[in-house]
């Protein structure tokens, strides 16, 4: 929609940003071809998760934060279980972390799955959604839905229901999945493996828009593996790198007027966290088969086109595949599904790699295990800066097109992210304003 | 009109609202990984921001609400809805009995402005957190944390059907027995809301060796007294049983009675007396 303003200038508003998880807007203002200001406003209102999390108990959080996000719930979950093991100075075991990575696997797959073809797509191949897609594209949204079921499966399977798991708990599982239910899901996960390293390079022909951003990255990183349900430390393209314990240290949360999603810096400098940045500072612990996959697919072993983050989402489609059948083929009966977590008065910070991103936990408890202070740092909140980044020289360098398609370019920028507004805490109105 | 303008035209509009929630209960309807297509060409999915940036005014004749009441703004805007929606259903806890965040009904929201924002200032919402049905009338009440994909399934199949949907209101104890589960709480002294909480989950929790913690909310004929000397025998003080009661559906009358009940218990023992 185009207003007119009386002093001839131009307000271009979009109700709200669709197809993307949560409420939010953006408000562009354009002033003789010069974009002079840009917001992402979150207007999505606050449940204040941390405010009462205060005197709840340490085993509470994996329920509780998991409700932040139905599209990411086992991040929180991951999260929040690290930080209070940490606590308490319990280390788990190494068949409780594969079955914590692969329930992980399972919800990048779901939610990768979902952005990738259900979210992304339209905007390249010039949809207003996927359900439109299906008339012209019929095999690749089967597929999505096919892909997409493999991940909600294997969240069934070991969280017991896909959105917000019930198994998960501070010391591991309730239950451990069997060798048999394990192996049933294998000739799903073979297939989505094929179908998602063939949909590297069916992405990669779309037709991405030129632009480079020079962002600092930030990711977990672990020595063994692709980041996902933990990391050992925290690294950077700035070359910070520093144990997961010591986040709070770089990162700072500040709050702006227009979002009521608090903005982050890392280092006093706004970053990116996502598949972007894993990608890019975790290249050498992809599998061979997701490295050339990539590589075919053109990009390099770093990626800075924000467009092209759907190809590197769709390498870690395949990756979470390829992971899971690793743990499938791992896997033998016969372990304890958790072990003892008696509560011990600290603080300590658990992070895991969300599919939108690093997202982590600090929690203080006392001797009992009361909650006495929680903070959390979702993605999109830490991304929301470098978004209003995009968005400024999307627009500036597409100041000439016309309103519909600067919008629609816009919206495209701004779900490269995959954000997850309702993550961030929680409204997009879309504004263009010329004058 | 062309032949596909005509049936578009003579489908039923389903719009999808989001109110103070995780995206969950929406999700659910995108989760029908194999009814998806089918229910897209049943109805008119005419309003679905996570779906779709597509908008087609109103009326709807089916609204699907998720979320709870959490601004002034959002007060305003269920109305609205209320009025170009036929139908209209809510689903999931947020909506059904303020969710999580009603939690801040008991609490003082100043405090927690200030705990998450450096400027509460910039804020603005309400001290409470209510379901959609303290403010408009509701059609049908889908409940769950997040809702069963199921029975979601259902609701739309029984619209479409100008029929009630068949969802049953008994506990998940009778889940339970139907499954032939060990009773969680006799066989391991976990604490189970299950004999409080309605069926729908098909008693997930217990199914994988856990208490029920209550996600579908108080069941039809709900004894929660009951529940609570259950509670305390099997060793829970009344700060834990109160946690018990207040978490996704804390708000629903039943489950916030019962934690009233024990807090103003517990509050008048004197120190040192029998709980």
């Amino acid at each position: 929609m185009t207003h007119q303003l009386k002093d001839g200038g131009q307000v271009l508003s979009v109700g709200m940003l669709a197809r993307v998880e949560g409420e939010g807007g953006m408000h562009i203002e354009i002033k003789d071809r010069e974009v002079v200001s840009v917001k992402l406003n979150i207007f999505e209102p606050p449940r204040f998760y941390e405010g009462f999390l205060r005197g709840r108990k340490y085993t509470e959080p994996p329920d509780i934060t998991a409700r932040i996000c139905g599209i990411c719930p086992v991040a929180y979950q991951s999260a929040s279980t690290e930080a209070m093991e940490t606590i308490c100075g319990v280390t788990t075991t190494a068949e409780i972390q594969l079955m914590r990575r692969l329930l992980y696997c399972g919800e990048w797959i779901e939610s990768h799955s979902l952005h990738i073809f259900m979210l992304h797509a339209p905007d390249f191949l010039g949809f207003e959604s996927v359900l439109e897609m299906a008339k012209d594209h019929a095999d690749v949204v089967n597929m999505a839905l096919r892909l997409k079921k493999a991940g909600n499966d294997v969240m069934e399977l070991v969280g017991g229901r896909a959105i917000h798991p019930v198994n998960v708990k501070v010391g591991g599982f309730y239950r451990m999945p069997t060798l048999t239910q394990l192996e049933a899901l294998r000739p799903d996960l073979e297939r989505g493996l094929e179908d998602a390293l063939a949909a590297v390079q069916f992405v990669s022909t779309f037709e991405f828009p030129e632009m480079e951003q020079g962002y600092n990255y930030v990711s977990l990183r672990h020595p063994d593996w692709y980041p996902l349900e933990r990391g050992a430390e925290i690294v950077a393209t700035s070359g910070a790198r520093f144990p997961v314990a010591e986040i709070g240290a770089h990162v700072q949360e500040f709050q702006v007027e227009h979002s009521n999603a608090l903005h982050a810096r890392f280092d006093g400098e706004p970053y990116v966290v996502g598949p972007l940045a894993r990608y890019s500072l975790n290249f050498d612990q992809l599998g061979p088969r997701c490295q050339e996959a990539a590589l075919r697919a053109g990009l390099g072993q770093t990626c800075r086109n924000p467009f092209k983050s759907i190809i590197v989402r769709t390498v870690e489609l395949a990756y979470a595949f390829e992971e899971a059948l690793r743990i499938v083929d791992l896997w033998a009966d016969g372990h304890s599904p958790s072990v003892p977590v008696p509560p011990r008065a600290g603080q300590g910070v658990g992070a895991s790699e969300a599919p939108r991103g690093t997202i982590w936990h600090r929690y203080t408890i006392d001797a009992d295990g009361v909650i006495e202070d929680a903070q959390i740092v979702p993605p999109t909140s830490q991304n929301q800066a470098s978004i209003e980044a995009d968005l400024h020289l999307a627009a500036q360098q597409w100041v000439d097109l016309d309103d519909h398609t600067l919008t629609h370019r816009c919206e495209a920028a701004i779900r490269n992210y995959d954000p997850c507004i309702s993550c961030a805490t929680h409204f997009l109105d879309l504004r263009v304003k010329r004058s | 009109m062309t032949d596909a303008a005509i049936e578009t035209a003579t489908r039923p509009k389903l719009a999808v609202w989001k109110f103070a929630s995780c995206d969950g209960c929406q999700l659910s309807l995108l989760n029908c990984e194999d009814e998806l297509l089918s229910i897209a060409e049943a109805v008119h999915i005419a309003y679905f921001p996570e779906a779709t940036r597509a908008v087609v005014e109103g009326p709807y004749e089916l609204s699907l609400v998720e979320g709870s009441i959490t601004t002034p703004e959002d007060v305003r805007r269920i109305h609205e809805i209320r009025a170009q929606s036929g139908t209209l259903v809510t689903i999931g806890a947020c909506a059904t009995a303020g969710g999580i965040q009603a939690l801040r009904n008991w609490a003082d929201v100043e405090e927690y402005r200030s705990i998450v924002y450096a400027h509460p200032e910039y804020l603005s919402t309400l001290d409470t957190s209510t379901p959609i049905a303290s403010h408009v009338d509701v059609d049908y009440e889908l409940r769950g944390c997040p809702v069963d994909k199921g029975q979601l399934v259902e609701v739309l199949a029984a619209f479409l059907g100008g029929r009630k949907p068949r969802i049953p209101t008994y506990s998940v104890c009778v889940e339970c027995k139907l499954k032939g589960n060990v009773c969680v709480p006799i066989a391991s002294g976990q604490p189970c809301l299950g004999p409080v909480t309605q069926a729908g989950c098909g008693a997930l929790c217990p199914s994988y060796g856990r208490g029920c913690y209550g996600c579908f909310g108080p069941q039809d004929s709900a004894n929660t007294d009951s529940l609570t000397r259950q509670l305390t025998e099997l060793g829970m003080n009344s700060d834990d049983i109160v946690r018990v009661y207040r978490t996704f559906n804390a708000g629903a009358p039943e489950f916030s009675a019962a934690s009233e009940a024990v807090a103003v218990a517990s509050s008048t023992v004197p120190a040192g007396g029998e709980s």
